[in-house]
């Protein structure tokens, strides 16, 4: 265990000194699934809701179908956006695979499901309470939309942070269509993997740290917002 | 004679039910009810539990559909709104409920505000306009549901039992709310189980029992000398449908 307990001491002083390496890595982990996460959340909020108010053939296959791709196996995204981007592929031009780019396109794939099945949920029940009220008012389906989707908001934070979970803690997608390239397109996951896998665990426990610390202070923060919120809106 | 004038001074489509029936899983629960609302007046819907008072209502605001038979608008566009018994209001804060309407009607976004807030000082709710509407008291509820209405202006006004569920100093303010409206010219139709507010407010009486129409009666005459066995028995409190 002596090993170990060094691994976690030189983990800990990477962090307090912020190195360079381990600073790269998680701005690129940050910036890749805010983007991921913020692009998906404006797809798949509306999506959500409209799923939620409108009825028509096919929608209970779709809202199933949108249950069971909350999980989807991400190296399964990962082949799919792989085979779209690679250069023999229909978007191949783009030139994107093995960039930051591909590897947003990935993950927002993994959270539009996410997002979209929960709000579908949130919304429906809202909806459930409100819609003669509404109806009464005269709003429109489609002005129905905004007007649930904020006051739902409380509700759709912890969604949203979710899909932030989902995206930032996933190796398998980022791998494949990301390639681990250092300085390019390497991100705390894939580092934990690569740097494991070559013995040099205190750089791996730092990531692994820095990983827990940013999930555990996402969900505190969701949590404190949505006590404060329900207290304070009833 | 009187009911056509008034109607053409203020101008308010014919609201018509034609023998209107309301079916739910087989279960008739509305019955051939035929009805012809005009003018301004105060119409009150009496009966007891399970009469069909409140899906009269909702059939005449349209938002539910009759099973068979239909409910027609003769005459110009009206302008509707609603008072449920539980209010159902936005998880925002008072002044943006007012707001929200606003904007779902329309209303330049400048004139917004000023109207939001005269609104709330008229229901005395001024105090209150920052406040989460879902934390308001009961009765700062419905007076809110009811300056909602009143921003929409219109020209005619439904009420489901607006004052079930509140205490007497809020009853007196959602009764004097709805004279409010009348004097501003707007078609009241409210349901309720208060005889003493129906008497407090009715200019006539519509008297449901089991789905079906039984009376529709000038309320001096409904209270002193109803038609049917049925109302009768309803007067003095007996237990009936």
């Amino acid at each position: 265990m002596p090993q170990h307990d060094s691994a976690l001491a030189t983990a800990l002083a990477l962090i307090l000194e912020r190195d360079p390496t381990l600073l790269g890595i998680v701005g690129l982990s940050l910036q890749v699934s805010l983007s991921a996460v913020m692009i998906a959340a404006l797809v798949a909020l509306p999506l959500g809701a409209a799923l939620a108010l409108w009825r028509f053939p096919g929608r209970g296959v779709l809202v199933v179908a949108l249950n069971a791709l909350m999980g989807l196996p991400p190296v399964v995204a990962g082949l799919a956006v792989y085979l779209l981007l690679s250069r023999a592929g229909p978007l191949g031009e783009l030139g994107l695979l093995f960039t930051p780019g591909a590897m947003v396109v990935a993950q927002v794939m993994l959270v539009v499901p996410i997002i979209a099945a929960l709000t579908r949920q949130q919304v429906e029940e809202l909806h459930h309470e409100y819609h003669e009220q509404l109806r009464s008012l005269g709003l429109s389906r489609a002005r129905m939309i905004p007007t649930l989707l904020w006051d739902a908001r409380v509700g759709l934070l912890t969604v949203v942070l979710a899909g932030f979970g989902r995206a930032s803690a996933e190796v398998g997608a980022v791998m494949i269509v990301g390639g681990n390239i250092d300085g390019v397109t390497r991100v705390m996951t894939t580092a934990i993997v690569l740097e494991t896998s070559k013995g040099n665990l205190p750089l791996a426990l730092g990531l692994g740290i820095v990983l827990l610390g940013l999930v555990a202070l996402v969900n505190a923060a969701a949590h404190l917002l949505g006590e404060t919120a329900r207290r304070r809106l009833g | 004679m009187n009911t056509m004038l008034q109607a053409a001074r203020v101008g308010i489509a014919t609201l018509s039910f034609e023998a209107v029936s309301f079916e739910h899983r087989g279960q008739p629960l509305l019955a051939e009810v035929s009805l012809r609302l005009e003018g301004c007046r105060r119409t009150l819907v009496l009966g007891p539990n399970g009469a069909g008072k409140s899906l009269l209502m909702r059939l005449a605001h349209g938002l539910l559909t009759p099973s068979r038979g239909q409910v027609r608008w003769d005459g110009p566009p009206t302008r509707q709104a609603m008072v449920f018994q539980r209010p159902v209001l936005l998880k925002r804060s008072a002044r943006d409920n007012l707001l929200h309407a606003l904007a779902v009607k329309g209303t330049p976004w400048r004139l917004r505000r000023l109207l939001a807030d005269g609104a709330l000082a008229h229901f005395g709710l001024a105090d209150l306009a920052r406040r989460p509407a879902r934390v308001l008291s009961g009765g700062e509820q419905q007076r809110l549901a009811l300056a909602r209405a009143w921003l929409l202006a219109p020209d005619m006004l439904f009420l489901d039992e607006p004052t079930a569920a509140l205490d007497p100093a809020a009853i007196r303010a959602v009764e004097a709310a709805v004279d409010d409206f009348h004097r501003a010219g707007t078609r009241i139709l409210m349901s309720t189980h208060d005889l003493h507010q129906a008497r407090r407010l009715a200019d006539e009486v519509i008297f449901l029992c089991g789905g079906r129409l039984l009376e529709r009666t000038p309320a001096e005459r409904f209270f002193s000398a109803p038609a049917t066995p049925e109302a009768a028995a309803f007067l003095r409190g007996e237990l009936i449908g």
